[in-house]
């Protein structure tokens, strides 16, 4: 059984939520991806930065 | 020459007394009095909770940075303001007891032109029985509140750990210890560290975790939660929220008051009136706030804390106080800035300022015990509001006290915010979040009370390597170091 399959049969809270599977939790910790993210969140915080001051 | 003095030297009252003494100069007197002789980045003690910090690292003193700024450093916990001054002495005053700098237990009174209330919270353990009393945390369960509490509840968590390499199965409950309490962010922050800690530990199958709050909804976050476009869609908080607990494999208990606290076991009262008893063998529970339960006195010397502060402890300043039911509120009430109404040589900043009414929606079960969370002001408003405040103080300072004051509402300003879900350089993860506004403003953004072009989420190892640039980078402006003005609250 996939891990998020198995997550989803622990109980009911959890069978009803959305899961991801391998490849969405892979690229949370690809380090390319992830720096593409890091400049592009970087980049969303400042323009939230610079509105509220 | 002017004299203001700053309560607190925490995020607010560090930023709002750094920020003066700079834009002052020496010609006027900036002093902070605050109980602590070191400044804490309260966020990382997340990290010190489940032993990826020191103390040391997340903590610095503060006598030598406030030498260096020029501030006059009292270690000292206020007691109580006469803003009008009192029978013998004409001029406002306020009175505190050293903690420190070898006068612990003295008291002193201190005259001033301008007061700034920036005394953060109390962490108030005494409002449910077994969490703990007037004198702080209880034995029962544990806190990361400070960074002492932090570095107690790491020591519990290695006994669990090796509770369980030995062979025996332990529970982790871990939320908000009360009905009204606010700051799930931390505790959020905490549980998906110590599910991280506990697979680099290789004993993860040998604990069950279980998130209690008093949030409506999970992703709630004293915030109403938020709505953010993700793959064309916009979704709650809530959506995400409940994925992320069921991936890492933690149950969730929520619209739940904490009434009791015994060893080894919760009494919880939930939103629909049912109550029940929950174990646990570690608990990590964040109490109440409450203001930190200054005094006012008038200058015949009747008290008039009732005036100057709300009925929780928090000042008043410039909101709508009367604002009323839910379905009247509007980001309008919230204030913008921070002046106390009665007395206008006083401001508040941070969590000390008493917000017009709550984010979330109030809720009750239907035997009347509120269970809502209560309104959030994290790190970047309180910095944002310091700020704004030193600003105004400076500027009634040198141009008169008809100049105009500067204004930072919480309605009209965002928030940018990193939730830790585990620590590591190439296995960490944060949720990286913004919110605009933070209160949302339903007139503005009729749909879901925010800007969703400008209010976000996702997690990942990015948002882990923010946090961690962050921690780094807010000490670095603390201390006041090369180039410290231009990092952004
Ligand atoms: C564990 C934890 C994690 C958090 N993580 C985040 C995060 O990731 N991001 C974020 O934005 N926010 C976070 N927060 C919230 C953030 O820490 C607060 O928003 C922020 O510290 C509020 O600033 P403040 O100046 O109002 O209060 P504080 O920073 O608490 O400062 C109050 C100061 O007043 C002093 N004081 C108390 N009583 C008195 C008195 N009688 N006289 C004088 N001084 C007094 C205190 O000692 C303290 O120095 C977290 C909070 C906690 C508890």
């Amino acid at each position: 059984m996939k891990n998020e399959e198995h997550n989803f049969s622990r109980n009911d809270q959890s069978n009803l939520t959305m899961i991801p599977g391998a490849f969405a939790r892979a690229l949370r910790t690809n380090v390319i991806w992830q720096f593409i993210r890091f400049m592009v969140i970087n980049i969303k915080m400042l323009v939230v930065v610079s509105k509220s001051h | 020459m002017a004299r203001l003095v700053v309560l607190g030297g925490g995020v607010a009252g560090h930023t709002t007394a750094t920020f003066a003494a700079k834009w002052l100069g020496a010609g006027h007197e900036v002093v902070v009095v605050t109980p602590n002789a070191k400044w804490n980045w309260i966020p990382s003690n997340i990290w010190v909770g489940v032993g990826e910090m020191s103390k040391e690292e997340v903590t610095f003193d503060l006598a030598p940075v406030y030498n260096k700024a020029g501030i006059t450093y009292k270690q000292a916990k206020a007691v109580s303001i006469n803003p009008e001054g009192s029978a013998d002495n004409a001029s406002p005053f306020v009175t505190f007891e050293y903690t420190g700098q070898d006068k612990a237990g003295e008291l002193e009174n201190m005259d001033f032109d301008y007061l700034v209330n920036a005394t953060g919270p109390k962490l108030n353990f005494a409002a449910t029985p077994g969490l703990g009393d007037a004198n702080g945390m209880g034995e029962h369960t544990v806190s990361v509140c400070t960074a002492d509490h932090a570095t107690h509840a790491f020591h519990e968590f290695e006994k669990s750990i090796e509770k369980m390499k030995a062979g025996e199965r332990q529970k982790f409950l871990i939320g908000t210890g009360h009905g009204m309490c606010t700051c799930q962010g931390a505790a959020f922050e905490y549980i998906f560290n110590i599910e991280h800690e506990l697979n680099k530990a290789g004993v993860r199958d040998m604990a069950d975790i279980k998130w209690i709050s008093n949030e409506a909804f999970l992703g709630d976050f004293g915030m109403g939660g938020l709505h953010m476009k993700v793959g064309g869609y916009v979704v709650s908080s809530k959506i995400f929220a409940e994925s992320l607990y069921a991936e890492r494999g933690v149950d969730w208990m929520i619209g739940a008051h904490v009434s009791k606290v015994e060893k080894g076991s919760i009494d919880y009262e939930l939103l629909d009136g049912s109550t029940g008893k929950e174990s646990f063998d570690f608990a990590m529970l964040i109490p109440p706030f409450a203001g930190v339960g200054l005094k006012a006195y008038n200058k015949a010397g009747e008290d008039v804390t009732d005036t100057v502060f709300a009925p929780n402890g928090f000042m008043k300043v410039d909101a709508n106080y009367a604002a009323g039911a839910y379905e009247n509120w509007k980001a309008s009430d919230w204030p913008r800035t921070y002046q106390n109404p009665t007395y206008k040589n006083m401001f508040a900043a941070g969590i000390a300022f008493a917000p017009p009414h709550l984010i979330s929606k109030p809720m009750s079960s239907p035997n009347g015990t509120p269970i809502n969370p209560t309104p959030p002001r994290t790190g970047m408003p309180a910095g944002i509001i310091g700020k704004a405040v030193a600003y105004s103080v400076c500027d009634l300072i040198t141009k008169g006290e008809n100049a105009h004051l500067h204004e930072a509402s919480m309605a009209e300003m965002g928030a940018a915010c990193v939730a830790s879900a585990g620590k590591g350089v190439f296995t960490g993860t944060a949720a990286a979040m913004t919110v605009f506004p933070v209160v949302p403003d339903y007139e503005k953004y009729p749909g879901t009370g925010r800007d969703t072009e400008y209010t976000f989420g996702e997690i990942g190892l990015a948002g882990h390597w923010i946090k961690h640039i962050l921690h780094h980078m807010f000490i670095y402006k603390a201390k006041l170091k090369p180039g410290w003005t231009l990092i952004p609250e």
